[in-house]
């Protein structure tokens, strides 16, 4: 019972950091996704024609839910795990009896609502451009959860490592940004050439991505299930990296 | 029963400093406790390794018989920090600061607001309940880290240089504060560099310096060692001439005053009948240094003269 309390204390802090500051949180992402919708889906998509089957904008919904969904999660934690970390406000948790999977599970979870919150927004505004409905509610929430769930980890692990606020930075501007946008939100691979189709499919994204349509409108590039295999593999792998890291005490005790 | 038991205690950092060289320390049940050193001299590790804060290179440590690598939760459950620099979230409310951290000891929300009242009651900040962190004075912020500590009514209290830079009003009430929560059965261990502070509050002491443990006794057994005090005389008349009294070494400083060194065995009645009797009227006296900050250096000087011998 006391560990469920403090997994509480924990991820309602970080649920009310992300809503007391909405603005730069919640809204951003929500004007941004309206804006891919009403340019890409609407004034563009109407002149790019169908893409496998189906009107652009309802194509490139589900990627954009998603996109969301990853930026946002790796964003809530990477950035309120490392101002944890610089106002030396992280004490509070070391010297405290919590388990280190306690302190992983309620920055994990902090970072799953944000995606939560976001792609629910996103996916709101989406209604007003597409009638799209998932097809496999069961499908789209689970590559949801673990989607947010990996990226929380991703961004935990960076938090860790980092060592000033250009740190937090740099993976999600040079990194996950790109892989985002070449994962397949805006396009199918299948009109790519060959060999940039095979590079594609080194995207984990990529596998996400289309995991996610495919609870929608049940159209994929690759195989749902190893896409399953792909995201819960790289799950347990960041799991047992962060656990790693707080044992040690990487980039929090001296 | 030992509130806190290290032994053979050692720190090296990755730069290869030797922080701690095997200290060993004792803390009883109920002490209130004093651990002085000048900067640099290993405090704020032994204090980070039993916080969990900084990680030992080798060594035992034990708080209340809990090991801190076999039961660690337990001996974690044991222990309150104020550390030396506000370490709070500084965008939080007063309150929310206290109850999380009661959260964090799995108390439950009801219990930790109940719990927070009485702390922030306890050290005046309950009308401060609402504010954020970031506006508290300087004072207030080291109020609010003492809370915090103490909000899951931890069995030993370390502090960390809990007055610095706090006046001198705030920082007597906080000693009445600390002094009333020791009477109560909590154990105290305080650094500080305000040694008056270590006199005033503190029952047994250990210095460190240069990673070892070079005093470990009871404060009043410490002070005993001081064979001398030198005190400043204030004299109605200007002294025309330097008295000389045997037994004690007299310097003049100002017209009015007199510095004097008084041993022990000799005390001050015969020094003040002897001034008498060369015409010299004393209105007033007062300690030239407090006694521990004499003795602490006293210490910390013989050690480097010692280390000082070995290099040559």
């Amino acid at each position: 019972m006391p560990y469920l309390i403090a997994f509480k204390t924990i991820l309602f802090k970080e649920i009310y950091r992300f809503v007391r500051i909405w603005p730069q949180t919640i809204l951003p992402s929500a004007i941004t996704t309206s804006l891919y919708f009403l340019i890409f889906g609407t004034l563009i998509g109407g002149r790019v024609g169908p893409m496998a089957g189906m009107s652009y904008v309802d194509y490139i919904v589900p990627g954009v839910i998603l996109m969301s969904v990853i930026t946002n999660a790796y964003g809530n934690v990477v950035a309120s795990f490392y101002s944890t970390k610089f106002q030396r406000n992280i004490e509070e948790l070391l010297i405290s009896p919590i388990p280190n999977w306690i302190i992983l599970a309620g920055y994990v979870g902090g970072g799953i609502a944000r995606g939560f919150a976001v792609g629910g927004v996103v996916g709101i505004v989406g209604i007003f451009f597409t009638d799209i409905r998932p097809a496999h509610p069961c499908l789209v929430a689970s590559v949801f959860l673990m989607t947010a769930a990996l990226f929380s980890l991703a961004g935990f692990i960076n938090a860790i490592y980092a060592n000033s606020f250009d740190d937090i930075s740099i993976v999600p501007n040079f990194v996950l940004t790109p892989l985002v946008y070449l994962g397949g939100v805006f396009y199918s691979i299948e009109l790519l050439p060959d060999l940039w189709r095979k590079i594609s499919l080194a995207n984990p994204i990529l596998y996400m991505i289309n995991a996610f349509r495919y609870g929608f409108v049940e159209i994929s590039d690759v195989d749902i299930r190893t896409a399953f295999l792909i995201i819960g593999g790289a799950i347990s792998v960041l799991v047992i990296w962060s656990l790693v890291l707080l044992r040690r005490g990487t980039g929090l005790k001296t | 029963m030992n509130a806190l038991s290290i032994r053979n205690l050692r720190k090296t950092y990755r730069n290869g400093f030797e922080a701690l060289k095997g200290i060993d320390l004792d803390v009883k049940a109920g002490d209130f406790f004093a651990l002085l050193g000048p900067n640099g001299a290993g405090k704020s590790t032994t204090i980070g390794i039993v916080s969990s804060l900084v990680r030992k290179t080798s060594g035992t440590v034990e708080v209340f018989g809990h090991d801190l690598d076999t039961e660690r939760e337990a001996a974690k459950r044991c222990i309150g920090l104020v550390p030396q620099e506000v370490n709070f979230n500084q965008f939080e409310k007063v309150l929310d600061i206290v109850v999380n951290q009661a959260g964090y000891y799995g108390i439950r929300r009801k219990e930790a607001l109940r719990r927070a009242e009485e702390c922030l009651t306890q050290l005046g900040l309950w009308d401060k309940r609402n504010s954020v962190s970031r506006h508290l004075s300087g004072g207030m912020k080291r109020r609010l880290m003492i809370a915090r500590a103490l909000v899951h009514a931890p069995r030993l209290l370390i502090l960390d240089e809990p007055t610095a830079g706090v006046d001198i009003e705030i920082r007597r009430s906080m000693w009445e504060f600390l002094r009333k929560i020791n009477q109560e059965g909590t154990t105290i261990i305080l650094t500080t560099h305000y040694l008056e502070e270590a006199e005033n509050l503190c029952r047994h002491i250990a210095i460190i310096n240069h990673g070892h443990i070079v005093e470990h006794n009871a404060m009043a057994s410490l002070l005993r060692k001081l064979h001398t005090n030198r005190y400043i005389l204030e004299l109605r008349n200007a002294a025309s001439f330097v008295p000389a009294i045997e037994g004690y070494q007299l310097q003049p400083l100002e017209d009015h005053t007199l510095a004097v060194d008084v041993p022990l065995e000799l005390g001050l009645h015969s020094l003040l009948d002897q001034l008498a009797a060369q015409g010299l009227e004393v209105v007033s006296l007062r300690n030239a240094a407090n006694r521990l900050e004499q003795l602490f250096i006293d210490l910390v000087e013989n050690q480097r003269v010692d280390a000082t011998r070995k290099t040559a």
